[in-house]
């Protein structure tokens, strides 16, 4: 699949018209910004706090497999989105800091007691509170000075956690349905192509450096 | 929306049921259709008569009716809350037999308005605490199962009762699905002092209206100390059994989910924990959570049933 993608050989990549950096963050912020807007006037059915918790780390989910679609899509598809990676990954950060902040505050009231024992003896919820941690570093090193300061190779490795999240994320998700509902394992599903995608590629163009199969 | 009858209303005020379900056929009869359907038609709801009862939880403020109708489990019709709401229209209620069998002297297919016609309906305001931490406070109109149960004349090895919902691909949405859901039909069942018990009931209606589809109609089980999913709606069939009967949520997570999934707080659903919970309609964003009650706050009624059995062991 990867040789296939080279031999296309565009290396120019498709002209996708340059929308301002700041845009995509204020698109990504529209669905938080009304599912606020809902909630604050009692418009997200009879489990408003629930709905509006659930949404929230669904976005989370969405931005984060959006941020891994950018290298697929530029490399088999020469759509070259890299510019926009960082901020859709920070919407996924921004995103799951909200879900987590319903959870702690309008879920769980602070009861600081009780999310120590969801943290512990729960494990979809173990697995949210790691892929958050996860997320973290990653967050606050999606800067210029952050990649200076650590070097390419070094932040190219750190960003790798990415992977492990996604998969905290989706398993987070599967794990707090009851039974097999189709939506958390068509997220799975996605998780895993884009990651499998990697994985396959990874063996496939170790052996040599070269763009161009003959 | 609330009926406000008073409280101590005297039988002889109430509509007969024999009469309330003959009206549409002398009226349908007056149209030539003398054997048109007898119970209401459940797309359009019906006002149905009953009588206050006693075991009334009565401080507790009502759940709204749009809450009551629109957040619903009910997969057969879809996984999301609201999807029974917009799917269950396509479910046909009449006519509706539920067939009564197994080690009972009377076994048969019973039209489900002659099942509960000898009983006056009354209306049971309960708790219901769902499995998820979440509960609502719902008017029921219904009559005591027990009713139904000594009509039927079980045997004395039927030790439980087995109950079954429909199964109708054609007019279920969520049944057909790539990875089934649960193994359909629906079934739940009941130790027979637990029917017997006069909480228990058989609903037709809540709030004063026959039961919504996406509420189980035409009839459903309620068993107020039990977590929701017990509940079995679109009742087809009850089977008096001598063996504990399959569960389905038991069928699909057994772990998770015990035959007698009795409301307690100090048993934890594995994956999460039933301590509180969450009352639809209170608070909106800001809902607190409340502390779960021991068999859903009807310890005094229900607690001897299960005296001497280990309920960490028996979810």
């Amino acid at each position: 699949m990867a040789g296939q993608a080279s031999t296309g050989g565009a290396k120019r990549g498709f002209s996708v018209p340059q929308i301002p950096k700041i845009a995509v963050y204020i698109v990504g912020f529209v669905p938080a910004v009304w599912l606020f807007y809902e909630g604050v006037n009692d418009r997200l059915g009879a489990d408003p706090m629930r709905y509006l918790e659930q949404a929230l780390g669904l976005w989370a989910l969405r931005f984060l497999i959006a941020s891994l679609t950018v290298t697929p899509l530029r490399q088999l598809f020469s759509v070259n989105l890299l510019r926009y990676r960082r901020a859709l990954g920070l919407l996924a950060f921004y995103y799951a800091a909200l879900h987590l902040l319903i959870y702690l505050v309008l879920d769980q009231g602070l009861d600081l007691a009780a999310i120590g024992a969801d943290i512990i003896k729960r494990p979809y919820i173990t697995i949210g509170m790691a892929t958050f941690i996860i997320l973290t570093p990653l967050a606050l090193t999606s800067n210029n000075a952050a990649i200076k300061r650590l070097g390419g190779q070094a932040w190219a490795r750190l960003h790798r956690l990415v992977y492990a999240a996604a998969i905290g994320a989706v398993l987070h998700f599967v794990l707090v349905v009851k039974s097999w509902p189709l939506e958390p394992l068509v997220y799975a599903a996605i998780v895993m192509a884009l990651l499998g995608y990697r994985l396959a590629r990874s063996f496939t163009k170790k052996p040599s450096p070269r763009r161009r199969p003959a | 929306m609330l009926i406000r009858r008073s409280a101590n209303i005297v039988p002889s005020e109430i509509t007969p049921r024999d009469v309330y379900f003959n009206r549409r056929q002398l009226m349908a009869g007056a149209a030539g259709l003398v054997a048109a359907a007898a119970w209401p038609d459940a797309l359009r709801a019906a006002p149905l008569s009953a009588t206050k009862s006693p075991l009334s939880a009565t401080d507790e403020k009502l759940t709204s009716r749009k809450d009551i109708t629109t957040y619903n489990n009910y997969y057969e019709f879809g996984t999301d809350k609201a999807s029974p709401a917009q799917n269950a229209h396509t479910l046909k209620t009449t006519p509706w037999t539920v067939k009564v069998d197994g080690l009972v002297a009377k076994p048969a297919a019973y039209a489900v308005e002659d099942l509960i016609k000898e009983s006056s309906l009354e209306e049971r305001i309960y708790r219901m605490r769902c499995v998820e931490g979440w509960s609502m406070v719902i008017p029921w109109v219904g009559i005591p199962l027990a009713d139904v149960i000594k009509r039927v004349e079980p045997q004395g090895s039927a030790k439980y009762v087995a109950f079954e919902t429909a199964y109708r691909p054609d007019e279920m949405s969520g049944v057909d699905t790539l990875i089934p859901i649960l193994d359909w039909p629906y079934v739940e069942g009941l130790r027979m002092d637990e029917a017997m018990h006069p909480l228990t009931i058989l609903a037709v209606g809540l709030y004063g209206e026959t039961l919504p589809n996406q509420n189980g109609a035409p009839i459903r089980l309620v068993v107020p100390w039990k977590y929701g999913f017990k509940g079995i709606k679109s009742i087809t069939r009850i089977s008096f059994v001598e063996k504990q009967p399959e569960t389905s949520w038991n069928k699909q997570a057994s772990n998770e989910y015990g035959f007698y999934a009795n409301v307690n707080p100090a048993v934890d659903h594995p994956r999460w924990s039933q301590a509180t919970e969450r009352r639809i309609g209170e608070g909106g964003l800001f809902v607190k959570r409340r502390p779960t009650l021991m068999f859903n706050g009807y310890a005094d009624q229900v607690a001897q049933l299960y005296m001497g059995m280990d309920l960490k062991k028996f979810y």
